[in-house]
């Protein structure tokens, strides 16, 4: 199974057609709530301070102020340095803090480096850990070199939750995409996560469906059910929906919660809500009307 | 040799520069003054009026920060463009009205006189609507008018080229982009009038025509949030009001213009720099000065 080759073909075919569902009304506002709750919310810049995680921690526990059948989001997403920032924030919630780590984005340090970043974003009280890959040993062959950095990386977790990072964009073949999210998963991965979401070429629905299948030949073989983040590029409802529909498909009913399947995204959310008050009032939004991310 | 097929055109929408169908494959049909079928017309639905508020939104930026200067000359090249189709609009309004060569030829002179009107105001508007207030302080107090944004525009059914031009030369001159509902009974001239705006140097989505049913596209597009103003010409009193009502959800500027009518299109009192100022924000700044 490590070793199956990818129809290329094929795979962006039926991401295509898959991608053409027609979603009406009563499912649309489920789907769009669905991905409300799947949603890893984001920030991971140079700029980042306090206050502007803070003000993204408010929105997360309440994507729409004055709705409260609108859930608030699975996780938010932050640099290790506003952990401790976003666990004031979102004390008494069970929204989950993700950390990146490893040396993120690029993943280039050594490995005692990254094994104490691990550590110290699960100390600072990350609960899941969003580690990067080391692209460069992955391509060049040094496949064990990669998982054993995943296995080390996952055991620094402890009971943190580890998505880990191909950077799919990077990887340049589906083949290589395949055999990256197969090594991950065997190594200890608890999520297989697409991009970084710093370079311009992020999640698709042909990649994410190429690794979805993973997931579902991983299942098959060992029992094992990992999650899926698809992060980078989702920016809008449509978009959301699309990728619902390839887990539907792909995995089943299963992995359609925020437990096995969430979305890395910041502007997403902004879309979701207006299309979801879109569904509520009947009249069009505009982005003037919500809060800046 | 064969006699050649006619070539007839399929007129579409106009939306962020581009001619797409109708998001929803409909269609109604033109007649002639005499009941002689002329061609099938796009019946927009809402959601056209959705992708063409993205498309006036998204071009809103570069178009208002376009000099004053460029946007009038931009006009002037639209009144060019005409100029060199007179022929084909003269035809087009006559086959669908019934007008005479002499009705129709009016019109068309009046609409391209009119473009060339409003961009000579490009860069005059503003120092007739600014002004420097006095103030009790040592500040530099000034007011000038800045574009509003997304106008939703929705023509009079009457007069189809120069009723459109009237209303968006106004709109546009000032750096607004605009969301038109061109006339019900006669769509094909608004959408031959789109090749004249598609090649005069407008940038895709400044301006964005949706042929269609009035009764099912103006709710859309006066509920529609990211629309900041609407302007009607029309006597229709059931859709003002209903206008007027929707447009308040997000408080927009609502200009309702029951004249002119009929042929007083065509004169000079269907033009005024008074039908640029309702389009625009007044804006006021503080600036300190001296000791």
């Amino acid at each position: 199974m490590f070793q199956t080759t990818i129809d290329h073909v094929g795979v962006e075919e039926r991401a295509a057609k898959l991608g053409q569902r027609s979603i009406k009304a009563a499912t649309k506002v489920q789907g769009i709530k669905l991905a409300l709750s799947m949603i890893d919310l984001t920030t991971l810049e140079g700029k980042d301070s306090a206050g502007k995680v803070r003000a993204m921690c408010q929105k997360a526990k309440h994507p729409l102020p004055g709705n409260s059948e609108v859930p608030h989001v699975a996780a938010v997403c932050v640099y290790p340095n506003m952990i401790t920032v976003a666990k004031q924030a979102l004390a008494g919630t069970d929204i989950n803090i993700a950390a990146v780590a490893t040396g993120f984005p690029s993943g280039q340090y050594p490995l005692d480096i990254k094994l104490n970043d691990v550590r110290s974003a699960v100390n600072l009280g990350a609960d899941e850990i969003d580690m990067v890959i080391d692209r460069g040993a992955f391509l060049s062959g040094h496949l064990s070199k990669v998982a054993d950095e995943i296995a080390l990386v996952k055991e620094a977790c402890g009971a943190a939750h580890l998505k880990v990072i191909l950077e799919t964009a990077e990887l340049e073949t589906y083949d290589n995409i395949r055999k990256a999210s197969w090594l991950s998963m065997e190594a200890g991965a608890d999520f297989i996560k697409t991009s970084t979401g710093k370079l311009s070429q992020a999640a698709t629905l042909p990649i994410t469906l190429v690794m979805l299948e993973a997931i579902r030949d991983y299942w098959y073989e060992t029992g094992k059910v990992i999650g899926m983040k698809p992060a980078g590029g989702i920016r809008t409802s449509k978009d959301a929906m699309k990728y619902l529909v390839l887990v539907k498909e792909t995995l089943g009913d299963v992995w359609l919660t925020p437990h096995y399947f969430r979305f890395g995204a910041s502007t997403l959310t902004n879309d979701l809500l207006m299309q979801l008050t879109k569904e509520m009032t009947g009249m069009y939004q505009s982005v003037d009307y919500f809060t800046v991310d | 040799m064969t006699e050649r097929l006619a070539i007839l055109k399929t007129y579409k929408l106009y939306i962020g520069g581009k001619f797409p169908r109708t998001e929803s494959n409909r269609y109604y049909q033109v007649t002639s003054a005499k009941g002689k079928l002329l061609a099938n017309a796009s019946r927009g639905s809402r959601k056209d009026i959705r992708d063409a508020v993205v498309a006036a939104r998204k071009a809103f930026s570069d178009w208002s920060g376009r000099s004053a200067f460029n946007r009038g000359q931009i006009l002037y090249r639209a009144a060019e463009m005409l100029e060199s189709h007179a022929q084909t609009f003269i035809d087009e309004i006559m086959a669908i009205t019934g007008k005479t060569k002499k009705q129709a030829g009016d019109e068309v002179t009046a609409s391209i006189d009119r473009l060339v009107w409003y961009a000579g105001w490009a860069d005059k508007y503003m120092q007739l609507f600014s002004t420097v207030n006095p103030v009790a302080t040592k500040y530099w107090n000034f007011t000038y008018p800045e574009p509003t944004g997304v106008v939703g525009i929705i023509c009079p059914d009457e007069m189809p080229l120069l009723g459109m031009v009237s209303k968006v030369a106004p709109a546009v001159v000032s750096g607004n982009t605009c969301v038109v509902i061109a006339s019900e009974t006669n769509p094909l001239t608004p959408i031959t009038f789109s090749e004249v705006i598609a090649t005069s140097d407008f940038p895709g989505g400044v301006i964005n025509i949706i042929t269609g049913f009035k009764s099912e596209l103006c709710g859309p597009l006066a509920t529609h949030m990211d629309v900041n103003a609407i302007d009607y010409s029309g006597q229709d009193e059931k859709t003002i009001s209903s206008l007027q009502e929707a447009a308040a959800t997000n408080v927009k500027r609502v200009v309702i213009r029951r004249t002119p009518h009929g042929n007083d299109w065509l004169g000079d009192t269907s033009q005024s720099p008074y039908w640029i100022e309702p389009l625009v924000e007044m804006k006021t700044a503080w600036h300190p000065v001296g000791s």
